[in-house]
């Protein structure tokens, strides 16, 4: 079984969002960088498949050399090796069409996203890279079992699951519930992971289909209204005269 | 030219987001000055998708096959990028739902579209196309260029009004090309999370957190809900759906649903950024916490500052009298 998981290199969940080169570029000063959640649940889960039989595990990122301690904190979760192509991610038609060209001389069985990295929040690689290799991918997938040569997921759908069956090889992006919790490396882990291999490879030539020109923050709140405990009924009165939303 | 647009349905009927989608790539197709197609695919009645006619829908290609009547992307983005080839469309729009998630991506490959996910709003410019969408999970908005000639815009749900354009409705039928190899994901069974409203359908939403104290006490949400009607469904935060509280699927929040209603109730939610993440695009947020610290109130246009056991019953009494 050999495993691919792709990972993206985000701000930490509860830093601080703020941008430079007047709303050009995210202000990356003094930011605490993670492996995007839902990719580290995805991991977490190829690591508990591996284990229950037998395999590799390979982690990808398209990125600069700043991203390379991510990486080795996924081979400090127990990845075997990682790969990163030395690149600005600069959009995910672009992401996707690197590890493809990697994919396409690897034959992986499973290749994990998350459903989404959460700094722009596209959810796009997976698929794309899906329908490049001409492969199945299943979105969103929060459970995943192998039984022989074929998996058994299941999805998340508006207002439901659906349980698919599919052999390899697919791609499958993980969200909630593909694993209990993210796995914490280690100390183990850690000093193996600095042993482990980190293949730097360039990029091949692929087009960029869309530009990030500018960005805004929401504008902020006016101060809360406050209302007396025992005063609930002015406080409903609010919402339906002056706010209208109820 | 022509503006594409994919009407999802569940179980064969649409839902206020696909009017909501059908408004939004109508005034789309004006500022491009032409012509808006809209595809259904699956088993939707003539009558059904005859009810985007109020939103401007006029044409509407119809692949109605029984093999498409469970989700398999690969054959989804096959068919609509043969329809879109068809029709000579170059801007493609979708609602931003699981299903878009799945095919969207895939047709942007096939069409070497430009995709942008997650739209809020109309493009701010045609030539070139400039669009917003929201970034770092709600806490800023990303202006996006899209380069390529074929563009595809997801949007989000309730972030577009609706604008009623009545116009008569033309239904022509499409017999896509896919193959058995397009299937290779088999849809083996689907199962209803409930038969109650889904948390990104309701207009309203009673949410409650680690504050309302245990499994039976939460339950005064379902009383409160029950009280404003049925465009309000309950919610929860992480903490709760993960002690088994109330189930998985009311779970809001970064790693759980991401939810723009109307009005939201956060009682005994303290307001981790966590959950911020997931229900900033709310219009009007309603907290009630005894701690008058609690960063919910940051985030909140009305509070309570008091034990939401005492207050809730006051506030459905409040709503019983409305």
């Amino acid at each position: 079984m050999k495993i691919l998981v792709c990972i993206s290199h985000v701000p930490d969940t509860t830093a601080k969002i703020s941008f430079t080169d007047g709303g050009k570029t995210y202000d990356k000063n003094n930011i605490q960088f993670i492996i995007s959640p839902y990719e580290e649940l995805a991991l977490t889960r190829a690591l508990e498949l591996k284990e229950a039989g037998e395999g590799t595990i390979t982690v990808i990122n398209v990125g600069e050399a700043e991203t390379e301690p991510t990486l080795r904190k996924a081979l400090a979760m127990g990845a075997d090796d990682a790969i990163r192509i030395n690149a600005n991610p600069t959009d995910a038609m672009f992401v996707a069409k690197q590890i493809a060209e990697v994919a396409k001389q690897e034959n992986y069985d499973i290749i994990f996203t998350g459903k989404e990295s959460i700094d722009y929040n596209g959810g796009q690689v997976g698929e794309m890279l899906a329908e490049m290799l001409d492969i199945p991918s299943i979105t969103s997938v929060s459970h995943i079992d192998l039984n022989g040569n074929v998996a058994d997921l299941q999805r998340e759908m508006d207002g439901g699951y659906e349980k698919v069956s599919c052999d390899f090889p697919f791609v499958a992006s993980g969200q909630k519930g593909i694993a209990p919790e993210a796995r914490i490396p280690a100390m183990r882990g850690i000093m193996m992971a600095r042993k482990k291999p980190l293949k730097v490879v360039d990029v091949v030539e692929a087009s960029v289909a869309t530009e990030v020109k500018n960005h805004t923050l929401p504008e902020p709140k006016g101060a809360c209204v406050m209302v007396e405990p025992d005063n609930a009924k002015e406080l409903i009165r609010l919402l339906h005269e002056e706010a209208k939303a109820l | 030219m022509s503006v594409l647009v994919y009407t999802e349905n569940w179980d064969g009927k649409f839902k206020k987001l696909s009017f909501e989608l059908v408004s939004y790539a109508s005034e789309i197709a004006k500022m491009y000055g032409t012509n808006l197609v809209t595809l259904s695919i699956g088993d939707v009645s003539d009558d059904e998708i005859k009810t985007l006619g109020k939103y401007g829908a006029s044409k509407v290609v119809n692949v109605n096959d029984a093999k498409f009547n469970t989700l398999s992307s690969q054959a989804y983005a096959k068919v609509i990028s043969q329809v879109a080839d068809k029709e000579a469309a170059n801007v493609l729009v979708f609602a931003n739902t699981y299903t878009a998630r799945a095919v969207a991506p895939r047709v942007a490959v096939r069409m070497e579209a430009g995709l942008v996910p997650g739209v809020v709003a109309l493009p701010t410019s045609t030539e070139p196309m400039l669009v917003n969408k929201k970034a770092y999970s709600g806490k800023a908005f990303a202006e996006v260029e899209v380069t390529n000639t074929n563009k595809i815009l997801t949007l989000n749900q309730n972030s577009f009004k609706l604008i009623e354009a009545k116009s008569d409705v033309t239904i022509e039928t499409f017999t896509a090309e896919v193959s058995d190899a397009d299937f290779k994901a088999k849809s083996i069974e689907i199962q209803k999370a409930s038969d109650k409203l889904d948390v990104v359908d309701a207009e309203i939403l009673v949410s409650g957190g680690r504050g309302l104290k245990s499994a039976e006490r939460i339950a005064v949400i379902d009383e409160m809900a029950a009280a404003i009607g049925p465009n309000c469904t309950t919610a929860c935060t992480k903490p709760v759906s993960d002690l088994d509280w109330r189930p998985h699927y009311e779970h809001v929040g970064q790693t759980g649903k991401v939810v723009a209603p109307n009005l939201y109730f956060a009682l005994g939610i303290s307001g981790a950024i966590q959950h911020l993440a997931g229900i900033n695009s709310s219009k009007i947020i309603v907290a009630v916490n005894t701690d008058k610290d609690a960063p919910i109130f940051e985030a909140a246009d009305y509070g309570i500052i008091g034990d939401a056991f005492e207050v809730i019953p006051k506030l459905i009494e409040a709503i019983k009298e409305l």
